[in-house]
C-alpha cells in the first residue's frame, strides 16, 4: 500500500462515546483495550495517518461552567459521554468512515467531524 | 454535463460556474456557426476547458476551495471530453455524492434534484412547499458539508455498495412519493416529481444493470403510475385502493413491472424494493380488492418486515392480516404499533385503526379515530378524504 501524500488527505476527529458505569474506565473490557493499542497501527495499514488520542477520565470526573456558575458533571448530560477521541488523516469522508468503523468501542458509538485546527504546544 | 465538469474542477461552486460560461459560449458560437452535431458532448468540453482556465486563473485561491475529490489516478481523470462512457460514469458518481448518507435525508433529495436534474432552486423549493431561500440555504449547507467533510466524489468501495445503492434508491423513492402523495396544493410542481423520479430511475438502472433492487424500484414505481390516474376522482379527491376502477390501470405499465419483479426475484433472496414490488405488483394483477391474494401479500409483508424491520412496514402489514385473519386480529397488532413512540403523529395509523373499528361495528370508535387521523394529515387531499369518512359514519351508513 503506497503511503498517500499529505496534502491530498483530510484530517477528522472521530469522537468516541461511551455509556461509562460507576467504575468507568477501570471496567473497560480487556479486548477493548488491546484494540486501542493497535489502533494506531490499523489505521496505517488501511492507508491512514495517526495524528493524536485523547482519552478522557470518565464524565463522573467533570465539572462543568455555564455562565460563571460551576456546577458538578459534564456539560451535558447524555445516556453517552464523550470518552475519548482520536485525530487522524484519511483520503475523504468514506476513507474516514472505513478508519472510524473499526475504533475500539465498549458499549456506544463514534462520531466524525473535520478538523478545523490542531494545536499542541506541550506535551500534558 | 455539471457531473462531468464537477470531475475535472473538483469544486462544486467552480464546476457551476464553468457551465454557465459554457452556455454563454455556446449560444455565441452556435449563432456564428450553427449547431454542432452533438452539442451535450461538445458543451461539456467546452465547461472542462473554461474550468481548467478558472482553476489556472485562481491557482492560489484554489488550495484553499473546498474541493470534491476524486484519486487523481491519471486513467480515469483522462478519459475524453464528449466520451460516451465516462459521462455516464461521472453522473453516478454525482449521484452517490448527492446521496451520501451523511447528508440530512431533505438534503439528499433537495441535491439530487439540483445537481442530477438540473431542477432550480425555485422550482425545488415549489415542489417542496418550502420558500426559496429556505431551500438555498439547505442546499448551500449541504454543499458546505461536501466540501468540509470532504465527501467523496466517487463510486464506493463493492464493500460498501449495496448499503450506498439503497440509499440512493431511498432517495429515488422518496421523490417519487413526494409527487405521488401529495395531489394537493402545488399540483403541477409535484407531478413534475414523479417523472424526475422515473428518470433518474432509467438512469440509475442504465448505470447499475445488475442491480436487483433498481430493477425493482423501477417496477415499483411503474406499478404507481399504472395507477396514478384512478388515485383521485375528478374533484381531486383520494380514492381508496378498493374503490379505484381496475379497468382504469394501465395494463401494459403493469405487465411491464411483473416481468421486472419475477426476474428480480428469481435472481435471489430478494432486498425490500423487490419485495415492495412484488406487493404492488400482486395489488395490480389482482381482479378486486377482495379476490386480491392475500395470504401470498401477508407473506411478503413477513419477509418484508425481516429484512427492513420498519413501522409503518408493520401497519402496512396489519392492513393483510385483516383481510386474512379478520379486522379483530389486526386491531390487536395495530394498537401494539400505536405505543410505537415513531409513527406518533402517523396519521395512516389512525386512519387505519379507524377503518378497522368500522368493519368491526365500532363506529363511534371509528369516528374519534377519523378525527384523531385528520388532525394529523397535512395533505388537502387526505383531509377531505377523512372528513368524508368522518361525515358518512356520523350520518349512519347502510
Amino acid at each position: 500500500m503506497s503511503t498517500p501524500s499529505d496534502d491530498t488527505m483530510t484530517s477528522y476527529v472521530v469522537l468516541i462515546y461511551e455509556q461509562q458505569s460507576a467504575n468507568w474506565p477501570a471496567d473497560i473490557p480487556p479486548e477493548v483495550m488491546q484494540a486501542s493499542e493497535q489502533f494506531d497501527d490499523l489505521v496505517v495499514e488501511q492507508g491512514g495517518r495517526m495524528v493524536a488520542g485523547i482519552a478522557l477520565e470518565s464524565a463522573a470526573t467533570a465539572t462543568a461552567i455555564r455562565g460563571g456558575m460551576v456546577t458538578d458533571g459534564p456539560f451535558i448530560e447524555t445516556k453517552e459521554a464523550l470518552a475519548g477521541l482520536y485525530v487522524l488523516r484519511a483520503r475523504d469522508l468514506d476513507h474516514a468512515i472505513s478508519l472510524a468503523r473499526m475504533t475500539p468501542v465498549a458499549s456506544g458509538g463514534v462520531e466524525v467531524r473535520p478538523l478545523l485546527d490542531l494545536q499542541v504546544l506541550e506535551q500534558p | 454535463m455539471l457531473a462531468a465538469t464537477v470531475r475535472v474542477t473538483r469544486d462544486l461552486d467552480t464546476a457551476e460556474e464553468a457551465v454557465q460560461e459554457a452556455y454563454v459560449a455556446a449560444l455565441r458560437t452556435w449563432g456564428r456557426d450553427g449547431l454542432p452535431d452533438r452539442p451535450g458532448a461538445w458543451l461539456t468540453t467546452v465547461a472542462r476547458r473554461h474550468a481548467l482556465n478558472l482553476i489556472r486563473r485562481r491557482r492560489t485561491l484554489e488550495a484553499k476551495l473546498p474541493l470534491l475529490v476524486e484519486p487523481d489516478d491519471g486513467a480515469r481523470s483522462e478519459a475524453e471530453p464528449g466520451d460516451p462512457d465516462a459521462i455516464p460514469d461521472d453522473r453516478l458518481r454525482l449521484i452517490f455524492t448527492c446521496c451520501h448518507p451523511a447528508l440530512a435525508p431533505e438534503a439528499q433529495v433537495a441535491l439530487t434534484l439540483w445537481l442530477v436534474c438540473g431542477v432550480t432552486t425555485p422550482d425545488i423549493a415549489r415542489a417542496f412547499l418550502v420558500a426559496d431561500t429556505t431551500m438555498a440555504a439547505r442546499l448551500t449547507r449541504a454543499k458546505k458539508k461536501i466540501a468540509a467533510a470532504r465527501i467523496p466524489y466517487a463510486v464506493p468501495a463493492p464493500a460498501d455498495l449495496p448499503a450506498r445503492v439503497d440509499a440512493v434508491l431511498t432517495v429515488v423513492h422518496l421523490l417519487y412519493s413526494t409527487g405521488h402523495t401529495a395531489p394537493s396544493g402545488d399540483e403541477l410542481g409535484r407531478a413534475d416529481l414523479c417523472d424526475r423520479a422515473l428518470d433518474l430511475t432509467r438512469l440509475l438502472r442504465r448505470l447499475l444493470p445488475d442491480d436487483r433492487e433498481a430493477a425493482a424500484l423501477h417496477a415499483l414505481l411503474l406499478v404507481h403510475e399504472a395507477r396514478r390516474a384512478s388515485r383521485t376522482d375528478a374533484d381531486g379527491r383520494l380514492v381508496r385502493l378498493e374503490d379505484q376502477d381496475r379497468a382504469a390501470w394501465d395494463r401494459d405499465l403493469i405487465a411491464q413491472a411483473d416481468r421486472l419483479v419475477v426476474a428480480a426475484l428469481r435472481a435471489g433472496p430478494p432486498g425490500r424494493f423487490t419485495l415492495q414490488a412484488a406487493i404492488a405488483t400482486l395489488h395490480a394483477r389482482a381482479p378486486s380488492y377482495a379476490a386480491t391474494d392475500w395470504p401470498q401479500i401477508l407473506t411478503l409483508y413477513d419477509e418484508l418486515l425481516r429484512v427492513w424491520p420498519s413501522p409503518v412496514v408493520a401497519l402496512n402489514r396489519a392492513v393483510a392480516v385483516a383481510m386474512v385473519d379478520g379486522p379483530g386480529p389486526a386491531l390487536a397488532e395495530v394498537d401494539v404499533l400505536a405505543r410505537d413512540r415513531r409513527l406518533a403523529g402517523y396519521h395512516y395509523l389512525a386512519a387505519t385503526r379507524a377503518d378497522l373499528l368500522h368493519r368491526l361495528g365500532r363506529d363511534r370508535e371509528a369516528v374519534d379515530a377519523y378525527r384523531d387521523a385528520l388532525a394529523r394529515a397535512d395533505n388537502v387531499a387526505e383531509q377531505q378524504f377523512l372528513a368524508q369518512r368522518i361525515r358518512w359514519l356520523a350520518s349512519g351508513p347502510e
